[in-house]
């Protein structure tokens, strides 16, 4: 097993991965890094095999070759044992929650802890409560059923279920997909509190452009099953690719640069990678 | 939640900052504090690889020494030794948290409610030399536990009494019973609006569903009610040989398979076989938004999806009775001249004396009647299917359970209702 990294080692590694659906290429020799405690974005348009990447870093589904490195520990060879200790360091929330309909709230965040840990149940209901506030959940909400949520507070669970083992890396789908401004702007702050707080490294695949600008501290376009372009986002709108141009034109994305813009007015490094700490 | 709004407020705070300008020396400050978070986490997750498990000593009555890694995983074994420890010096007690590797949210957990423990015994509890990081974290934890002990005493209702499981799964079954009369009520008014004007008969749907739930059970319910037969038979075999009377197996099988197994044992098949079909195939429909979709497009979901569903049923399941009759007097037949040397000539002679056509008809009207049921409970049940896959399961076995007690129910009624006419 991996030990000790230095800490601005990369969380995620990947290289020269390719994968085949037949004869359709999703990902031609793609190289990709991810830094420890960063909220790093994958975009890319549809069929760009963002879902398939995510999916081979957490071990659903296994690529046709290249070498992934996910906390240090590389994916390939993995035996049983080692996958489930791998496992336990991540946390994943799925794009339509992925919770149990059969548990209540409060069960699918305790499931995880009852799994893999000796605690005792009044513990664990106790720890998975705090998970929900964590969240910003009402207390409430952890004996309803996820049938009985709206789509925000379904995701807001399903991220309370991804925290419960305390991961050290996230990986969120979608997180504001069929989100409502509002609740879309508290998944932001969400996201940035949780990297802050708790110095998680967080992997968002997302459209959402208001995420891209006020939440990534880097982002990676895919296209073509390559990597077109790494970089803070304003590093990548002033790179003339055209795959990675069709994200900073058109109204929407110039919108969103405006925004960004505006907020990170007197200090143009707020949003960029070097003035990160590592 | 206010516990997140005072972690949420320096980054928030710090972002303003930024807006307003040029706090560059303050950025750095801020920076650099979080650069000292981040390592945190990284040093308290590197050692879950090799776990020291989390381990509490009392060198002296006043002291209690932490060590090894207070994570989820480290801290199963300490529960019960946790429990034990008690102030048991009046005075003040030291908690010596240097030796703590790892803190993660289950350890801080579990530490608050320690040192909450040991300061409702009264004694005045210090802890020292924890890592500033870890100290942050379970004050964080602690304020959180205040929040939730606040809460739980106005959430926690009144425990219920098996009382009170009576009384609710009964206003449940009540509600249940008069929705479902509200479904059989929906289902004849769209029924006679479609005897008013035939065009809205859907025949598609119709013959579609003939051929499932009819033409495609044969095989199972001749195979069942032929096994049937041969059993009836077969039982009866003994006793009528005693008497001599071997010659009224005939009776025997003909008069029960007709009038009772053969319509019962089709109806039962095809409860299991397409009502359980019906439930779920309505109920994911209904889970998927499609019932939705449908009424506004102005579909109506009970023209096409239930009045099919009935009618086809209801064609279909004399047939089936028809079909079971046959085979199971046939395996009657053959029973009887293996066992009784009732050869099939002599049977059916007396077959055509002692079963009349009122027996015959009284089974097959039974029929549309136990089909209605099936169709009716099955789509009921789908309709009434809320939520996602589990509940689609749950509605689907209480399709099928309800639909073939209300069969057996209403079996019984008729016999009832037979006896008092004299059939």
């Amino acid at each position: 097993m991996p030990r000790a990294e230095p800490p601005d080692q990369s969380v995620i590694e990947i290289s020269k991965l390719s994968t085949r659906f037949g004869d359709h290429v999703v990902h031609a020799e793609l190289d990709l890094e991810v830094h420890r405690a960063e909220i790093f974005a994958l975009i890319g348009g549809s069929g760009s095999g963002k879902s398939t990447l995510l999916r081979e870093m957490i071990l659903l589904q296994r690529p046709d070759a290249g070498t992934i490195r996910v906390l240090g520990v590389d994916l390939q060879d993995l035996g049983d044992e080692e996958t489930i200790a791998l496992r336990q360091r991540w946390g994943v929330m799925f794009q339509h929650g992925g919770l149990f309909g059969s548990l209540t709230v409060r069960q699918n965040i305790g499931l995880p802890l009852r799994e893999h840990t000796r605690l005792d149940d009044a513990l664990i209901d106790e720890i998975a409560a705090w998970k929900l506030a964590m969240t910003g959940l009402e207390p409430e909400v952890g004996m309803q059923y996820p049938s009985e949520l709206s789509g925000g507070m379904m995701k807001r669970a399903s991220l309370a279920r991804a925290l419960a083992l305390d991961p050290e890396l996230l990986f969120l789908d979608e997180p504001t997909a069929g989100l409502d401004p509002e609740s879309a702007g508290e998944v932001d702050q969400l996201v940035r509190k949780l990297r802050d707080q708790f110095g998680l490294t967080i992997v968002i695949i997302t459209h959402d452009l208001d995420l891209l600008w006020q939440v990534a501290d880097r982002a990676a376009v895919l296209a073509e099953g390559k990597v077109q372009g790494i970089g803070s986002m304003i590093e990548l709108s002033r790179m003339d690719n055209p795959a990675i141009q069709k994200y900073f034109d058109g109204p929407r994305g110039r919108a969103a640069q405006e925004q960004a813009r505006t907020e990170a007015q007197g200090d143009q490094s707020g949003g960029s990678p070097s003035s990160k700490p590592k | 939640m206010d516990e997140n709004r005072s972690c949420e407020l320096p980054c928030s705070r710090f972002d303003s900052w930024l807006k307003i300008g040029d706090f560059r020396l303050l950025f750095r400050t801020l920076a650099y504090i979080r650069a000292m978070a981040f390592h945190l986490p990284c040093t308290a997750t590197m050692n879950r690889l090799s776990l020291t498990p989390a381990a509490i000593a009392q060198p002296t009555p006043g002291e209690l020494a932490l060590s090894g890694s207070w994570t989820a995983r480290g801290i199963g074994a300490i529960q019960p030794q946790l429990n034990a420890v008690s102030s048991t010096s009046g005075s003040g007690k030291v908690v010596d948290g240097a030796r703590i590797e790892a803190l993660d949210t289950a350890g801080a957990w579990v530490l608050q409610k320690l040192l909450r423990r040991l300061g409702n015994e009264g004694t005045a509890v210090k802890i020292r030399d924890l890592r500033p990081e870890f100290a942050q974290l379970l004050e964080v934890a602690g304020r959180q536990a205040t929040l939730q002990a606040d809460s739980e005493s106005t959430v926690a209702g009144a425990p219920s009494s098996p009382l009170e499981g009576v009384g609710r799964a009964a206003a449940a079954t009540v509600e249940q019973v008069v929705a479902l009369l509200g479904f059989v009520g929906e289902s004849a008014v769209a029924l006679a609006g479609c005897v008013a004007r035939p065009a809205r008969f859907r025949w598609r749907p119709i013959l579609y569903n003939i051929r499932t739930a009819g033409f495609d059970a044969l095989p199972i319910v001749g195979l069942l009610s032929f096994l049937l037969g041969i059993v009836v038979a077969y039982q009866g075999a003994d006793q009528l040989r005693q008497y001599g009377a071997n010659i009224f197996v005939a009776d025997l099988v003909g008069l029960s398979m007709l009038r009772e197994f053969a319509p019962l044992i089709t109806a039962i098949i095809v409860a299991g076989r397409s009502g359980s079909a019906y439930a779920a195939q309505i109920g994911t429909m209904a889970v998927t938004e499609e019932i939705d979709a449908m009424r506004t497009l102005g579909i109506a979901p009970l023209d096409l999806l239930v009045l099919p569903k009935i009618i086809a049923l209801m064609i279909a399941l004399p047939l089936l009775t028809v079909f079971a009759d046959v085979l199971g007097v046939f395996g009657g037949m053959i029973m009887a001249r293996a066992q009784l040397g009732v050869g099939f000539g002599e049977f059916l002679e007396r077959f055509v004396k002692a079963v009349s056509p009122t027996a015959y008809l009284i089974g097959i009207c039974k029929a549309p009647v136990f089909a209605a049921i099936i169709a009716v409970v099955g789509c009921f049940q789908g309709f009434r299917t809320k939520g996602g896959a589990d509940s689609v399961g749950r509605q689907t076995t209480r399709s099928v359970v309800q639909s073939i007690f209300l069969v057996i129910v209403c079996d019984a009624l008729f016999s009832i209702a037979f006896s008092a006419l004299d059939l």
